[in-house]
């Protein structure tokens, strides 16, 4: 029998619809579908896949399950080692993790990894997870910073392991980027509140208004808990440093998204927190974030939504499937533009900006062809918002706050690859030791920290 | 969940209140501040603390009703609970023995000013007061400030109580008196703070000012905060609140702090307050 070449489509809502609505975009599979998309795969025996898969899912294991149509068990295979398959069903780039090592790539679309885990995690949330048996307390206590997917990952394991474990948050709410950057229309944070259920209801305690460095110091953490997991993020926004980015009408990428996502800004007055959107937006840098940056400005109203990137579509870090869905929905791009400068009227408001045309020249150190500027070729478009989306750096507040911590070149804390730092009894991962990265390396990150936790105050008096 | 464990009207839409928060009391000191969410709907927004009791865990903070949120906050009492409540945030005062220092506070910005006052006493500073306000029922805390000044003077825009004129006509009578001044502290509308710091500069003192930016995570993650200072982009809620007051572009923050007002006129409207 030979297989089909090509995913089974996901259905999705209309662009013209969508650009109007906060609804998330793809509506998933049905159970059908699922099932067929599954008999996709070649259940290879060396399971390349799972290469791809920082958090070591039984990939074909629980796409067997599928095919033979027992959801249940698939969703423990899943659980049995991801506590957040929703989520990374969702946001995951699959191209580059799982997905691009299917051996089916080699004649065809890869087996649709990623809307399989989504469609097992949507089934059994739907039905009511199954939370593990409690295994006896181990009376270890450990302190997880963040409660970004690498704390929550990290803590959830630690509970699996029998540890009393609590999440110090700096925010009102958990979830990190999941519930201040990433947008409703991609991961509806309801979705996200149930998965941190689920991380609650292994017996972890979490606790909000923390902020570790000041409200409590690390120091402090010490003296209660046997270990100290830190999962900050890479919360710290880059600037363009042009003149005119402090003008009224820039914003940080992190500042429109949390106003909008955390704070909910888009149901302004219903909650309190503003946001002011002009008519004309353009969005710079072409990842994730700026792909969310560009969608919601269409959904709160904006005409035109541009994103200038000063490279070309090939270089561009977003995932494939977020590019595709700005393209749907109108986003216009204008590639190998750099910006020079933001102008504004008498009183300080925005209104232009200035760039310059660029060409590919010579590959640099990442072996992407640098763009080089074309003499000559400056350009001025109308605008009347700006977002700043060409990345983070790691928070500063922990690593700046400890002595004796090592930090990379970056303002990053340095682990090795299980998640230790250079003090003992203090482990990291996630954005704040690799820099702005993604959902699913920060959860392996805190997964390979919980074992590397667990053995950590097992050996310790 | 954080109670409301004590509360005052100082002046016409001026209220103080004391609220229970043991860990940020722990670790409060002059110049820090906090920020609160009311409830699941509310904005996060930014208060100075004016005061703190490490003992009682509890943590004074001082508001002027301008908008929506604090306006909001004006009408809870003794017994409620203010949903989040964290802190505490920014780098504190630079207190230490400057000598002779001027302590500069223009309306509800004398409330952050009087940790720093009895602070910068503390610390053995020869310290004079400016309090400045527009009528006389508008100003706060005279008599605690007075409590810890070596000398102290009162201007109100309408002359009905001390000096007529502004708190920098008795900033230049001060310096011209005295000869040397080591250090001035000025807190309140970015306004006043801009013409201190234009009197200061002819003089060359060093000038500290307090920013109040708008602001959100208040842990340097959206940049919302950010004020211009000597030309470098800095986040006043992680750099700041204080700043080096002859490096601070003061019109851009100015610009910056009305970004939401039509917005907020809008949520004012909504709930019956008059801007
Ligand atoms: C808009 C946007 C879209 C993205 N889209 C994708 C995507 O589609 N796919 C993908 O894989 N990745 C995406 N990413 C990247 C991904 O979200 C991050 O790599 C991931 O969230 C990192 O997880 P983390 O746990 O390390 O940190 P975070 O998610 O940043 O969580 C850190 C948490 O720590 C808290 N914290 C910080 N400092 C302190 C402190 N001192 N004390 C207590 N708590 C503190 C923060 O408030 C936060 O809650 C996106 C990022 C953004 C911003
Ligand atoms: S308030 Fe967000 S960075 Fe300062």
């Amino acid at each position: 029998m030979s297989v089909r070449k090509t995913k089974y489509e996901m259905p999705e809502q209309d662009p013209k619809e969508r650009i109007h609505n906060f609804k998330e975009v793809p509506y998933g599979y049905s159970k059908e579908t699922a099932i067929e998309e599954a008999k996709r795969c070649l259940q290879c025996k060396n399971k390349p896949c799972m290469k791809g898969c920082p958090v070591e899912i039984d990939i074909p294991g629980f796409i067997s399950c599928i095919a033979s149509g027992d959801f249940e068990k698939a969703a423990e295979v899943i659980k049995a080692k991801n506590n957040l398959p929703a989520v990374s069903g969702r946001v995951c780039p699959y191209e580059s993790q799982c997905e691009g090592e299917c051996t089916i790539k080699k004649i065809g679309e890869p087996v649709g990894i990623g809307r399989l885990e989504r469609f097992i995690a949507d089934y059994e949330r739907v039905k009511g997870a199954k939370i593990p048996q409690k295994v006896t307390s181990s009376e270890k206590k450990v302190a997880v910073v963040g409660a970004g997917p690498a704390g929550l990952t990290c803590a959830g394991d630690l509970a699996k392991m029998g540890h009393t474990v609590t999440v110090f948050e700096a925010l009102h709410g958990p979830g990190g980027v999941l519930m201040y950057g990433i947008p409703e229309f991609r991961l509806p944070k309801k979705i996200v509140n149930a998965e941190v259920d689920y991380i609650k209801k292994l017996g972890v305690d979490i606790r909000y208004d923390m902020v570790i460095g000041k409200t409590i110091t690390v120091e402090e953490l010490f003296k209660e808990y046997d270990a100290v997991f830190v999962g900050t993020g890479a919360g710290l926004p880059n600037w363009l440093n042009i003149p005119g980015e402090n003008l009224d009408g820039v914003y940080s990428a992190n500042e429109f998204l949390t106003r909008i996502n955390l704070m909910r800004a888009y149901e302004f007055p219903t909650y309190d927190t503003p946001i002011k959107m002009g008519k004309i937006v353009a969005t710079f840098g072409a990842g994730n974030v700026a792909m969310d940056c560009a969608r919601t400005a269409l959904r709160l109203g904006a005409e035109k939504s541009y994103i200038l990137y000063r490279r070309t579509e090939a270089e561009m870090p977003a995932r494939i499937e977020e590019i595709h869905h700005a393209k749907q929905e109108g986003v216009e791009f204008k590639l190998l533009t750099n910006p020079l400068r933001f102008i504004g009227d008498v009183q300080g408001h925005l209104v232009e900006v200035e760039y310059q045309k660029m060409q590919l020249g010579e590959p640099d150190d990442s072996g992407r062809r640098r763009p080089v500027p074309i003499p000559g070729s400056e350009e001025k478009i109308h605008i009347d918002t700006a977002l700043i989306a060409i990345g983070q750096s790691p928070n500063p507040l922990i690593p700046k706050s400890m002595k004796g911590l090592t930090l990379g070149k970056h303002g990053n804390i340095v682990t090795d690859d299980d998640g230790k730092t250079s003090i003992p009894g203090l482990f990291a991962g996630g954005d704040i030791a690799t820099g702005a990265a993604t959902v699913i390396l920060a959860m392996g990150a805190g997964k390979r920290a919980a074992r590397t936790i667990d053995a950590y105050v097992k050996a310790k008096k | 969940m954080y109670k409301i464990i004590e509360k005052k009207v100082l002046s016409e839409n001026v209220k103080q209140m004391t609220i229970q928060a043991p860990l940020v009391a722990g670790k409060a000191q002059p110049g820090q501040f906090i920020i609160l969410r009311i409830d699941e709907k509310g904005e996060r927004i930014p208060l100075t603390i004016a005061d703190f009791d490490r003992k009682s865990g509890t943590i004074t903070i001082i508001f002027l009703e301008v908008g929506k949120t604090t306006q909001q906050l004006g009408t809870l009492n003794v017994g409620d609970v203010i949903e989040n409540f964290v802190g505490p945030l920014g780098m504190p005062s630079e207190v230490k023995k400057y000598g002779t220092v001027v302590c500069i506070g223009g309306g509800v910005g004398i409330a952050p000013l009087y940790p720093v006052v009895k602070a910068l006493r503390e610390a053995g500073n020869y310290v004079i007061s400016i309090l400045g306000a527009k009528t006389q029922n508008l100003l706060i805390l005279e008599k605690e400030i007075q409590l810890y000044s070596n000398e102290f003077y009162i201007t109100t825009d309408d002359g009905s109580k001390g000096q007529k004129g502004f708190v920098s006509d008795v900033l230049k009578q001060v310096i011209d008196k005295k000869g040397t001044i080591n250090m001035v502290m000025a807190i309140g509308p970015i306004i006043m703070m801009k013409v201190v710091s234009d009197v200061t500069r002819k003089y060359n003192i060093k000038t500290l000012v307090s920013l109040n930016p708008i602001m959100i995570d208040g842990t340097g993650m959206c940049g919302g905060c950010r004020v211009s200072v000597d030309g470098k982009t800095k986040f006043a809620c992680v750099d700041g609140p204080e700043f080096d007051g002859l490096k601070v572009d003061y019109d851009n923050l100015m610009l910056r702090n009305r970004r939401f007002v039509h917005e907020e006129g809008a949520a004012c409207k909504l709930v019956g307050v008059v801007q």
